[in-house]
């Protein structure tokens, strides 16, 4: 039964004004200490007119972002399978301890020996990543997946010029996240596209053909961003080694084979882990993350400040790029030490799984994976044939002819109480559906989701487009006109002019 | 492991769907040899109980800023941030959402970032914001890469007064990108006038950087270098590390500044030994389509009900790959709730009082360290840091201090480690979490260790 009501809420679903159109003069959500009036030593700056911000009490602030949290879909909340984004559960403990008060509550420039603990915490934290990568050296600076290729890259380009060589093409597959390209051109690269094959895999022989003395290196996602394992990824190593270059992978999929396979195993320079992904640190709706970044011998020495090292009985942070023989540091990538908040979690993540849970973790993803890919394979469109790794890869092939996009069936996922899949990425698939169902969820719930996908595509077939092109039906917010938001920008709240 | 709801029936039932013999099966692909077949030497998993008991341990070795009297700044600030904070950033509809590519279910993330984005253009005095960066420091060399692209020059000029990690990460930002980065190398007894600075602006510069308040804590008006930046062309780029100076201090587009960004760490975050933090970047409505980073926008829905979305992103890497403004995509997102939170409760009011008081604390405990002997502050003008010349070298009395139970403030030493001629300075930050027993405690410690 459809009717509206006098507020515009439906419910629980409810309305909720921006913060600026709720204040009132006079209020506020703190008690603060009355000042003494003090003469300013502000150098004649004193601020002079009001900054423009809303007065709400404590309990209007409660209940406005109570309110808003309701209209957020969360891995919390239910089924988040969205491709290379590695929406898995959250555990609270992480939160828990990231909250200590001797973890949390540390000013980044506490004299050395007031912080013994935290510096073991970031060494710690490097060598279980060491030793899941296999790899002789970690950068722990990286403050994002993005910031982390930056680091890679630069080392790559530090390397390069210690050798006095010139190289500025970088390898880079069509199937890789837009990050890789960004990240070689702001590293003064230039980026040479490499072609897929008809399996979802880089085109060895097109792969050969462009390299040359010019070549800096490769950025090569493993497992890729069409969830495969590229398996000359050895060959592919060998070659650009030979070639003179590096290579950097994306380990953004790290999550697949953590436990089971050794980056170093594979012939790798450098490669980022997203934390936020493969060790659980929340998203956040879209940050914070963190990127720390291991190396290979050749490389090592051009890791940025600052880095932990032990001393004595102790453990010391090199801040300076001049302190150490040897060392070649490309720079710094970021105030202070990392993302500290980041590493405690991803620590107690690690800790809890160990060395067998994580083993467990991945291959448990794996088989979610294929299990998935398996209940819809007969009516979807499979992208590439065989086994996936931890995401299944659909093209909208099986969406031709019904007048139905990869969008449109995006979003009538929602209203069946699901997050959608990743959609038209990675780009060599027409149409793509990324779906990842990470190793938190059971089967019950995947089982659930094969199902909601069959009914839906039925209906699709079924002739239904109409239904399709206006949905969701059942959120906060219908379909949005992104056109009209990018056309006139509106990107701020202003008060009304009289 | 708790985490891990598969049975043993699961696996062999979701095998057999699949027609594997075995998990190691699915990993064909790994070449041979490379696929491990135990578990890496590693600890095996741990209780919830144990491992809190272990990271209880790694916590207790460390002093707690909060544990003694604490004076340390830089670029982080000890400020209190209100239980509500915690609590909002805590809802799993915000910790465990994603990047808000599916607007219709993540209107809370994006009007929240609407929110963000007005909060930060009014504080800084600048048109528009953006949903945030990683960090002050990283914002820093964003705007100076903002500022090339804009002006299409290749130069930034540095100030003497900005902090030496925000000049580190702009100059390898910058190396790579035939970026030309000049500059004066700071000092806190000698402050660059406009016309210094000017002097160091070619045809080729795009940008004048300085900070306001300065490392040094100084605070400068930067109407008159604005101007001279604009009659040759170049952008005025703001930087600011300490976010709360803004409500006692005249906001940088006042002075007619092109971008404006910094630290907002100071505002619902804790300290959490550096990071994560969250970058602030603010432009002029001219500027906003240079900028990088997400940007949230007002639109409608197709019932015609008001809503948010992500906007302009053909600025962004995942759709202008190596032509994109900046590889950034992972931000700073529940640091920059954390931040709207923390600024609704304060509002108008809270804000102004909140910085008033940062300010009259540091006034107390400026006069306090100058009425100790072989200690004298050497700032005209200050917020809530200033910088005081010691008697002794700084890192000496800082280490001196800690065995007193008082974390002094940052040794110039520790930011420049290859200025000799700085040792003696000693930067010190007073917020509104000081006391007056931690000032005295501090006075009375620097007097015992400069006797």
């Amino acid at each position: 039964m459809t009717f509206t009501t006098h507020t515009g809420n439906r419910g629980l679903v409810l309305e909720e004004q921006l913060i600026f159109e709720q204040g009132q003069p006079g209020r506020t959500g703190v008690d603060l200490p009355e000042p003494k009036g003090t003469k300013s030593r502000l150098g004649g700056l004193d601020r002079d007119s009001d900054v423009g911000l809303p007065g709400l009490s404590e309990p209007q602030v409660v209940r406005h972002f109570t309110r808003l949290s309701q209209k957020n879909y969360g891995i919390d909340a239910g089924f988040f399978p969205l491709g290379s984004c590695t929406m898995k559960h959250n555990p609270r403990l992480n939160e828990k301890v990231a909250r200590l008060p001797g973890l949390a509550d540390l000013h980044p420039m506490q004299p050395e020996s007031t912080v013994q603990g935290a510096l073991e915490l970031i060494d710690q934290c490097a060598h279980w990543l060491l030793v899941l990568t296999g790899m002789p050296a970690v950068s722990m600076s990286p403050a994002a997946g993005a910031q982390g290729e930056l680091c890679g890259m630069m080392a790559i380009r530090a390397a390069l010029d210690a050798r006095g060589e010139n190289r500025r093409r970088v390898l880079v597959p069509e199937s890789a996240h837009g990050t890789n390209p960004a990240t070689a051109a702001a590293c003064g690269f230039t980026v040479d596209s490499i072609p897929a094959t008809e399996d979802g895999r880089v085109d060895l022989a097109a792969f050969e053909a462009k390299l040359g003395d010019d070549v800096a290196g490769i950025m090569l996602t493993n497992p890729n961003t069409c969830g495969l394992f590229e398996r000359d990824v050895r060959k592919i190593a060998d070659l650009v080694h030979e070639a003179g270059g590096y290579f950097y992978c994306d380990g953004a999929n790290f999550n697949a084979i953590v436990g089971r396979v050794r980056p170093a195993d594979l012939g790798i320079d450098a490669m980022h882990i997203n934390l936020h992904k493969t060790f659980s640190t929340p998203h956040g709706g879209g940050g914070p993350g963190s990127g720390p970044v291991v190396f290979s011998e050749a490389l090592a020495p051009f890791a940025p400040i600052p880095y932990v090292v032990k001393k004595g009985d102790g453990f010391h942070l090199v801040e300076t790029a001049d302190e150490e023989d040897g060392m070649k540091p490309f720079g710094r990538l970021k105030g202070f030490h990392g993302q500290m908040g980041m590493f405690i979690r991803a620590l107690t993540y690690m800790k809890s799984h160990g060395a067998d849970g994580l083993r467990q973790a991945s291959g448990d993803a794996v088989l979610n994976a294929n299990y998935l890919l398996a209940r819809l394979k007969d009516k979807l469109s499979v992208a590439f044939p065989g086994y996936c790794m931890h995401e299944a890869l659909f093209d909208d092939g099986f969406l031709k002819d019904t007048g139905v996009s990869t969008l449109d069936l995006a979003k009538a996922i929602i209203d069946e109480g699901f997050h959608p899949m990743t959609m038209y990425f990675p780009l060599v698939v027409h149409g793509a559906l990324l779906i990842e169902p990470t190793e938190t969820e059971t089967k019950e719930s995947i089982d659930q989701f094969c199902d909601a996908i069959l009914s839906l595509v039925a209906k699709a077939e079924s002739g239904d487009a109409e239904f399709f092109k206006n949905a969701p039906y059942l959120t906060p917010r219908r379909r949005l006109d992104e056109t009209a938001a990018a056309r006139k920008p509106v990107l701020r709240w202003k008060p009304e002019t009289a | 492991m708790r985490y891990l709801p598969l049975t043993r029936a699961d696996r062999a039932a979701m095998l057999d769907t699949i027609g594997a013999s075995s998990v190691d099966e699915l990993y064909c692909d790994v070449p041979d040899g490379a696929l491990l077949d135990a578990p890496v030497d590693l600890p095996s998993h741990l209780g919830e109980m144990q491992v809190e008991r272990d990271m209880m341990a790694l916590a207790a070795k460390n002093m707690g800023a909060s544990s003694v009297p604490s004076f340390l700044g830089a670029g982080a600030y000890r400020h209190h941030v209100p239980a509500t904070v915690d609590y909002v950033i805590q809802r799993g509809e915000f910790l465990t959402a994603y990047t808000p590519y599916q607007p219709e279910i993540a209107q809370g993330t994006l009007q929240y970032l609407f929110e963000f984005q007005t909060q930060v253009a009014s504080i800084t005095g600048m048109d528009v914001a953006n949903a945030s960066m990683w960090d002050g420091a990283t914002s820093c060399a964003e705007a100076v890469l903002m500022a090339c692209r804009a002006t299409r020059r290749k130069k930034a000029v540095l100030s003497g007064g900005l902090h030496p990690h925000y000049r580190e990460v702009t100059e390898t930002y910058c190396q790579y990108s035939d970026t030309e980065v000049a500059g004066r190398d700071g000092h806190p007894e000698h402050q660059a006038t406009a016309e210094e600075l000017n002097d160091l602006i070619d045809d080729q510069t795009a940008c004048v950087v300085v900070q306001y308040p300065d490392v040094f804590g100084r605070i400068q008006d930067h109407t008159q270098l604005a101007d001279l930046c604009h009659a040759k062309g170049a952008l005025l780029v703001v930087v600011f590390t300490e976010a709360v100076a803004f409500g006692a201090v005249k906001s940088p587009g006042s002075f007619g500044a092109d971008i404006v960004c910094g630290e907002g760490q100071s505002i619902g975050n804790a300290l959490n030994y550096g990071g994560p933090y969250v970058g602030l970047f603010a432009t002029t409505q001219k500027l906003v389509r240079q900028m990088p980073g997400r940007l949230c926008g007002e639109t409608v829905d197709q019932d015609g009900k008001r809503g948010f979305v992500l906007t302009l992103s053909t600025r962004e890497q995942h759709i202008r790959r190596e032509k994109a403004t900046s590889n950034i995509c992972t931000n700073s997102g529940l640091c920059s709730l954390a931040f709207t939170v923390h600024m609704s409760l304060l509002g108008e009011d809270g804000y102004r009082r909140l910085a008033t008081l940062n300010h009259e604390n540091a006034c107390k405990a400026a006069d306090a360290i100058d009425a100790v002997d072989g200690a004298s502050v050497v700032n005209d003008s200050f917020f809530n840091e200033f910088t005081v010349k010691l008697s002794k070298p700084a890192a000496e009395v800082v280490e001196a201090l800690v065995a007193k139970g008082v974390l002094a403030g940052v040794p110039l030493s520790r930011l420049y480690p290859n200025r000799s001629d700085l040792d003696k300075y000693l930067l010190v930050a007073v917020t509104e979490t000081n006391t007056d027993e931690d000032i005295a405690a501090l006075a009375s410690a620097l007097k015992e260790a400069l006797a």
